[in-house]
C-alpha cells in the first residue's frame, strides 16, 4: 500500500502558532518557538446565532480550514471534508454530565446538539456552503493519522475532488481534564490534493509501517505533540515548513506510524 | 465502486440477538419497543432496549473496557458465528490487513455519567476506577473490537450522530478500493444513556409513545439501542447464492442547520442519488427503501420530499423504527441489516407504529410489508450537523 497526495494549504492554530505562514517560521528553526496559550480566532464565517453557539473546536476547525482553502486557492463549499478529533466539545460534555447528574437534569437543547462529534463538520457546512461528505473520526491519541488516512483513501477513490483534511482537540474542563488531559487547543488543517503532476504544492507518499514516531526537537513544541493528539502532525508540519524532501513517522495506532515521504 | 461482498453478518438489539430473531421480528411486525425503564431515567418515552447486556462480561484481558457499550458490542460479537468469521478472515488476509469501522454517537458516555455521580467530594475529582479512554471515548468500541480480534491494522470510530454506522461502509469500500485493507469489520453500537435521553427530550423530540413514523399524529423519536457488525470483504468466487453485496454508497452534507434538516431534503435526496450513481444504477432499479424514518415531524417530512423528487411514488418504503427505535450511531447498521434481511428472505417488513399515513406525506409508504422479491434495497440515515448517507444493497451477481 502507498497513499499520495499533494499539499495544496495548510492551517495551523496552536499554542504559540497561529496562522502557517508565522508557524512554519518556528518549525523550520528560522524563527524561535514562543510557547503561548492558544487564540482562538472569533468564528466570522459563521451567521451571529451560530457564531455565539460555537464551541473551541469549531473555531479551530473553521479558523484552520478556511486558511487552508484559501492557501490552496480552494472554494471551501467545493470540497469534501473529514474531520478527526480525539473527542467531541469537552465543555458541553462536562456540563451535560454535570447536569445529569443533579437534581435537575434538564439540560440545554444547543448544548446537546453541540455535543455530537460531528458538530464542527455541520457548522463548517452552514459557514462554507459545503455540500458534500464530510467523515468525522476518532481514533483517541491515533486521530490525526486515522484523519489523514481517510482523507488519502477517499482521494485515492475519488482523484478528481480535492479533500480538506481538519484535525484539533481542545481541553476538557475538570474534572474530565483530570481523566484526560489535554493541555491546550491545536488545529491543523491539510487542503489534499490527488498527486497530479500539474497540481502544486509538496507531494506526500503515506505507508503504514511499525515504527516509533518522530518527535520535535524544540521541547515545548514536543510537549504539545505529545500532549495533543492534533498535534501529532507537528513532525510532519516541520518537514513541511522546512521546504526540504524528507521522510517522517507521524504516530497511529499502538506501534504503528505513517511514514510519510515528502518531495517539495 | 465495486461491490463488497457482506460475508458474515450479526446484529443485536431490542428485537433479540443475533439474525434469526431479527429476521422473525422483521417480518412479523413485533416491535422491541417498551416504556423507559432505563436506570434513573424519568421520562414519559419509550425505548428498544437490549435484553441482557448489563449481565455481558468482557474477557479478562480487556477488563479496561468494561462499560454497557462496550458489554454491548460483546453480546453482538458473540452471535451468529460472527466471531469465527472475523477469525477466519483473519486467517485469510493477515491482522494488519482487516480495518475495523465502527459508527457510534455516544460511545460508553454512561460511564462518565455515573463517575460524575461519585465525584470526590474534598477536590471535585473522578472516581479513580473510571477509565475515559476505554469507556467514555468515542473510539473505544471500534479500539474494543481491533483489540478483541488481535487486528494490527487501520481502525477508527466514525461520529456522525444518526449517520454514523451508515458512513462505516462507505470509509471501508475506500479502504479497500485503495488497498489498504483486504476485509473490513463495519457497523455500530450505540446504547442508551441519560446524554441522549435527556437530550432529544430537551429538543422535544421524544415521542411519550412508542415512535409512529409517517404517521399524521407522530409526535417524535423512540431511541433504541444496538450492536450491529458486518465483516465486507470483494465480491469474490466466495460469493454463495444466499450472499448479499454492498452495491453503493453515497453521502452528503446539508449544510443548512445543526439539528433539523433541510426542509427541502435537499441533503438526503443528495445522498441518494449520490447512492445510485456510487452502485451504476437508477432509481427504478431501487425495489425497497429502508427509510431513515425516525418518526419526528421535520424528518419525515423533508425525507418523505426527497424520496418524492427522486423515485416519485413509485417505490415500496417504510421505516422499522417501530419496532427497533431509533438506534442512533447504530442506526445506519440496524437498517442495513433490515435491507440485507429483506433481500435475502424476500419480504418487506411492515410499517409498525404507523396508524394512518400522514395525507400531507406522498411516498409509497407501506403499512402491511409482505412477503416478495427485494434485488436490491437502499438504506437511509440522517443525523444532526446535517450528516447524510445512503447505502445501496443487492445481489452480488445483479452489480453491473
Amino acid at each position: 500500500m502507498s497513499l499520495a497526495a499533494r499539499v495544496r494549504g495548510v492551517g495551523v492554530v496552536g499554542p504559540g502558532l497561529c496562522g502557517w505562514a508565522a508557524a512554519r517560521e518556528a518549525l523550520a528553526g528560522r524563527a524561535p518557538y514562543v510557547p503561548a496559550p492558544t487564540a482562538l480566532p472569533a468564528p466570522q464565517a459563521l451567521p451571529a446565532t451560530e457564531r455565539r453557539r460555537a464551541g473551541k473546536c469549531v473555531k479551530l476547525a473553521l479558523a484552520t480550514g478556511l486558511e487552508a482553502t484559501a492557501a490552496a486557492g480552494l472554494d471551501p463549499a467545493s470540497l469534501a471534508t473529514v474531520f478527526a478529533s480525539s473527542s467531541g466539545d469537552g465543555e458541553n460534555c462536562h456540563a451535560i454530565c454535570e447536569a445529569l447528574a443533579s437534581d435537575d437534569r434538564m439540560i440545554s437543547p444547543t448544548r446537546f446538539h453541540n455535543s455530537v462529534h460531528n458538530a464542527p463538520a455541520g457548522y463548517w457546512s452552514i459557514a462554507t456552503g459545503a455540500t458534500a461528505s464530510a467523515d468525522c473520526i476518532a481514533a483517541f491519541d491515533a486521530s490525526f493519522g486515522a484523519g489523514l488516512l481517510e482523507a488519502l483513501a477517499r482521494l485515492a477513490a475519488e482523484p478528481r475532488d480535492p479533500v480538506l483534511l481538519l484535525a484539533y482537540d481542545a481541553p476538557y474542563p475538570e474534572p474530565l481534564h483530570g481523566a484526560r488531559p489535554i493541555p491546550d487547543a491545536f488545529g491543523v488543517a491539510l487542503a489534499l490534493g490527488a498527486p497530479d503532476e500539474r497540481a502544486q504544492g509538496p507531494l506526500l507518499r503515506v505507508d503504514l509501517v511499525p515504527a516509533r514516531p518522530a518527535t520535535m526537537e524544540t521541547p515545548g513544541l514536543e510537549a504539545l505533540r505529545a500532549g495533543i493528539p492534533a498535534a501529532r502532525s507537528l513532525p510532519l508540519l516541520a518537514l513541511l515548513a522546512s521546504g526540504r524532501a524528507g521522510s517522517v513517522a507521524i504516530a497511529y495506532l499502538d506501534d504503528l506510524a505513517l511514514r510519510i515521504e515528502a518531495s517539495p | 465502486m465495486r461491490p463488497l461482498l457482506v460475508s458474515a453478518a450479526t446484529i443485536t438489539s431490542c428485537l433479540g440477538r443475533g439474525v434469526e430473531a431479527t429476521r422473525a421480528a422483521l417480518a412479523s411486525g413485533t416491535s422491541g419497543l417498551a416504556p423507559c425503564r432505563f436506570e434513573t431515567a424519568a421520562l414519559e418515552t419509550y425505548v428498544g432496549e437490549i435484553a441482557g447486556v448489563d449481565e455481558t462480561r468482557l474477557p479478562a484481558a480487556l477488563a479496561a473496557f468494561d462499560c454497557r457499550n462496550n458489554r454491548a458490542a460483546e453480546l453482538g460479537l458473540t452471535q451468529d458465528g460472527f466471531d469465527a468469521a472475523v477469525r477466519e478472515a483473519v486467517a485469510r488476509h493477515g491482522p494488519g490487513r482487516v480495518g475495523v469501522f465502527i459508527g457510534t454517537s455516544t460511545a460508553g458516555i454512561l460511564q462518565t455519567e455515573l463517575a460524575y455521580r461519585r465525584r470526590d467530594p474534598a477536590d471535585g475529582s473522578l472516581p479513580r476506577d473510571f477509565d475515559y479512554r476505554h469507556t467514555h471515548n468515542t473510539s473505544s468500541v471500534a479500539q474494543y473490537v481491533r483489540a478483541r480480534f488481535g487486528l494490527s491494522g487501520p481502525c477508527a470510530a466514525i461520529s456522525t450522530a444518526c449517520s454514523s454506522s451508515a458512513k462505516t461502509f462507505a470509509s471501508a469500500s475506500r479502504f479497500i478500493e485503495a488497498g489498504v485493507i483486504d476485509a473490513a469489520i463495519v457497523g455500530g453500537v450505540d446504547t442508551l444513556c441519560l446524554t441522549t435521553l435527556y437530550g432529544f427530550n430537551s429538543l422535544e423530540l421524544l415521542s411519550t409513545r412508542a415512535c409512529r413514523p409517517y404517521d399524521a399524529g407522530r409526535d417524535g423519536i423512540s431511541i433504541g439501542e444496538a450492536a450491529a457488525f458486518f465483516l465486507l470483504e470483494p465480491a469474490t468466487a466466495r460469493a454463495n447464492g444466499d450472499a448479499v453485496a454492498l452495491l453503493g454508497a453515497g453521502e452528503s452534507s446539508d449544510a443548512w442547520h445543526m439539528s433539523a434538516p433541510h426542509p427541502e431534503g435537499r441533503g438526503a435526496r443528495a445522498a441518494m442519488e449520490a447512492a445510485l450513481a456510487s452502485a451504476r444504477l437508477g432509481p427504478s432499479a431501487i425495489d425497497y427503501v429502508n427509510l431513515h424514518g425516525t418518526g419526528t415531524q421535520s424528518n419525515d417530512a423533508a425525507e418523505d420530499k426527497a424520496m418524492v423528487a427522486l423515485f416519485g411514488r413509485t417505490v415500496s418504503c417504510n421505516s422499522t423504527k417501530g419496532m427497533t427505535g431509533h438506534a442512533l450511531g447504530a442506526a445506519g447498521a440496524v437498517e442495513a441489516m433490515a435491507c440485507i434481511l429483506a433481500i435475502r428472505h424476500g419480504f418487506v417488513p411492515p410499517g409498525v407504529g404507523t396508524r394512518e399515513v400522514d395525507p400531507a406525506l406522498k411516498a409509497r409508504y407501506e403499512l402491511a410489508g409482505g412477503r416478495r422479491e427485494v434485488k436490491r434495497a437502499m438504506s437511509n440515515s440522517f443525523g444532526f450537523g446535517g450528516s447524510n448517507c445512503s447505502l445501496v444493497f443487492g445481489r452480488p451477481r445483479e452489480a453491473a
